[in-house]
């Protein structure tokens, strides 16, 4: 994610801590807020609903088997019958594209979940424990983050091999860092609050605490992270999988489409640019609603 | 502040040898013997036995760990398996491709970045400011390899403006490095007009307007000057995107700088020349930050006074 970015939801992420004390916006309200003041994120959440129904009904949207190849008609230019041309096998490139949504849209969900349940189960911890469980934790995070995020991603991909599952993992590995950071600093913050306090005299367990009380409170944090992860782990999946490090076929990724696409790119240029065109609207929507959903969040924006 | 600086490098130094630490394992949990690997189906037992040997992979992990450590740290990253030469000759002889388009891809995304952030936080909320922060948006949201490929399709393939690859004269750096700074562009451009419209509602500005200074004057010697200080801090970060940026531009446009050794590597599988390279790319990055630590402190008066 980039550095400004990482930045502005800490700061954020600490201002909603320091202001929960007094009246908290309830979470439907905030939403509410955000339909009303950002027509782009409302477009973009429903563009986002739009691609993942997409996704699931593939099967019943398009005529074309997503592998059956057809060599008659390789690489012909978009048509009537081909609405977005064939590729080097002759399938229906429409076909392709819809169910590389699928695996594209998991790779940008499933890796992010998991690295915000891992990021925020240890950031919790190093925040709440605090002595040597910190240190260890935080020096783990410094030392991924130390990474450029594709080189780190290079790395694992290579030592664990190609394929969806090893995606998930690699993605997990490369994005839990920024997490655990954000959660840390704000169970620093919580951790000294008069209702955790409060909490720990009437003889609420550590654990209970750290889910109930603190965790919780750094969900809507963690649903902005989520927004802003997802169109990280697709770009880096793509990224990958354009260099073959990443899915394998027969699996389809977005960016596996465009590794192959690419030898054609100077007689089928659209076996290159049609995924790529998905991949940037993905990419753009899911940013314009995770700015939508900072901006909410950030106690600042209010006042203004 | 020396303190803080000695302070930020000891934690560099720790995070280097954590960094040395995990490329390190990774690349021994590769399953099978990589000396098989790297010698095919058909090598005769002995020689693998006296190969395994000779690079002392045959030792416990920890001795080969502090054995790789040592060397390091004399220079000696090891002999790569698949080229036969030494990783270091390798990494100095792609380092200044990398460099050039680096520096290349920073000098445009900042002139580009700045100046776009200038117009539109000059123009808050009207035309000139949604249009560019639209494009930024744009800029962020496009893969770096399919810029890259645009670039090379429209200017180098259809107009033939510009070279389709290779690094013979400057002008095959300008498509890459265009392509590697759009990302950069686009934040960089960003950050420049939230500081900058931070700065602009501080108290002095006002102060500044009232004694009869004109809007540039504001705006260049009061204004932006200040609000360059987080701009200047993303910047030395940013190394690290340009970084990992770099693999795929110099992939799609054929420079042989690091990025294009660690594709090599990892299709050859290469271990010494994989760690190498990723040894080199990520203390650039820790430098980097360090140095935007040290600058930070040294430009702000407030952290600089402190002490």
């Amino acid at each position: 994610m980039p550095g400004g970015k990482q930045k502005q939801i800490e700061q954020a992420a600490d201002l909603r801590v320091q202001s929960q004390i007094g009246e908290e916006e309830r979470f439907r309200d905030l939403m509410r807020r955000m339909a009303r003041e950002n027509k782009t994120a409302v477009f973009s959440f429903f563009l986002i609903i739009l691609m993942t129904l997409a996704a699931i009904l593939a099967p019943n949207l398009t005529p074309y088997d997503e592998n059956s190849m057809d060599l008659m008609h390789r690489l012909s230019p978009p048509s009537a019958e081909h609405l977005l041309g064939t590729d080097e096998g002759g399938r229906d490139e429409l076909t392709r594209l819809l169910y590389g949504a699928r695996v594209s849209l998991l790779i940008g969900v499933v890796p992010t979940l998991l690295s915000l349940i891992l990021g925020s189960a240890l950031g919790v911890l190093a925040g709440y424990r605090g002595g040597i469980t910190d240190v260890i934790i935080m020096r783990a995070a410094d030392v991924t983050l130390a990474f450029p995020s594709m080189l780190l991603a290079m790395v694992i991909m290579y030592s664990l091999g190609g394929g969806l599952v090893n995606v998930f993992l690699t993605l997990t590995l490369v994005n839990w860092a920024n997490v655990a950071r954000v959660v840390r600093s704000q169970t620093l913050k919580l951790k000294n609050s008069e209702f955790v306090e409060a909490a720990r005299i009437i003889g609420v367990s550590e654990g209970k605490i750290m889910r109930r009380h603190i965790l919780s409170n750094c969900l809507p944090t963690l649903l902005v992270l989520f927004t802003l992860n997802v169109p990280e782990s697709i770009l880096t999946e793509s990224s990958l999988s354009f260099l073959g490090l990443g899915i394998q076929p027969p699996n389809a990724s977005w960016g596996l489409m465009i590794n192959t696409g690419r030898q054609y790119l100077y007689n089928a240029p659209w076996l290159c640019f049609v995924p790529g065109a998905a991949i940037m609207l993905v990419v753009l929507a899911f940013n314009f609603l995770g700015n939508g959903l900072l901006d909410v969040l950030d106690p600042r924006q209010k006042k203004q | 502040m020396k303190q803080k600086i000695a302070q930020r490098s000891v934690q560099a130094v720790i995070v280097l040898i954590g960094v040395v630490l995990l490329t390190f394992v990774m690349l021994r949990i590769v399953p099978g013997n990589p000396i098989e690997t790297m010698m095919g189906e058909h090598a005769d037992a002995a020689t693998v036995a006296r190969m395994t040997a000779e690079m002392g992979l045959d030792q416990p992990l920890h001795r080969q760990f502090f054995r790789y450590l040592f060397s390091v740290v004399r220079g000696d990253f090891g002999t790569s398996y698949s080229l036969g030469k030494p990783v270091s000759l390798l990494i100095q002889s792609a380092f200044g491709n990398t460099l050039k388009l680096a520096l290349f891809a920073a000098l445009f995304a900042w002139t580009l970045g700045i100046t776009c952030g200038l117009i539109c936080a000059v123009s808050k909320n009207r035309l000139p400011d949604r249009l560019f922060m639209g494009f930024s948006l744009l800029g962020i949201s496009l893969p770096v390899f399919m810029a890259a490929m645009f670039l090379q399709y429209i200017f180098a393939f259809k107009l033939h403006w510009l070279p389709i690859s290779g690094t013979d004269s400057w002008k095959c750096f300008i498509l890459p490095a265009i392509a590697l700074g759009w990302n950069s562009a686009g934040q960089v451009a960003q950050m420049t007009r939230t500081a900058l419209l931070e700065t602009l509602a501080e108290d002095y500005i006002e102060t500044a307007r009232a004694k009869g200074l004109g809007n540039a004057g504001v705006l260049l010697s009061h204004a932006l000057r200040n609000a360059m200080l987080p701009v200047l801090t993303m910047m030395t970060i940013q190394f690290s995107s340009l970084l990992s940026g770099a693999v795929i531009t110099e992939t799609v446009f054929s420079i042989n700088g690091i990025g294009r050794l660690m594709v090599q590597a990892i299709s050859g599988r290469d271990i010494p020349l994989l760690q190498g390279t990723s040894l080199l790319a990520t203390s650039v990055v820790i430098l980097g930050s360090l140095l935007a630590d040290c600058l930070y402190s040294v430009l702000d008066p407030r952290i600089r006074e402190e002490s």
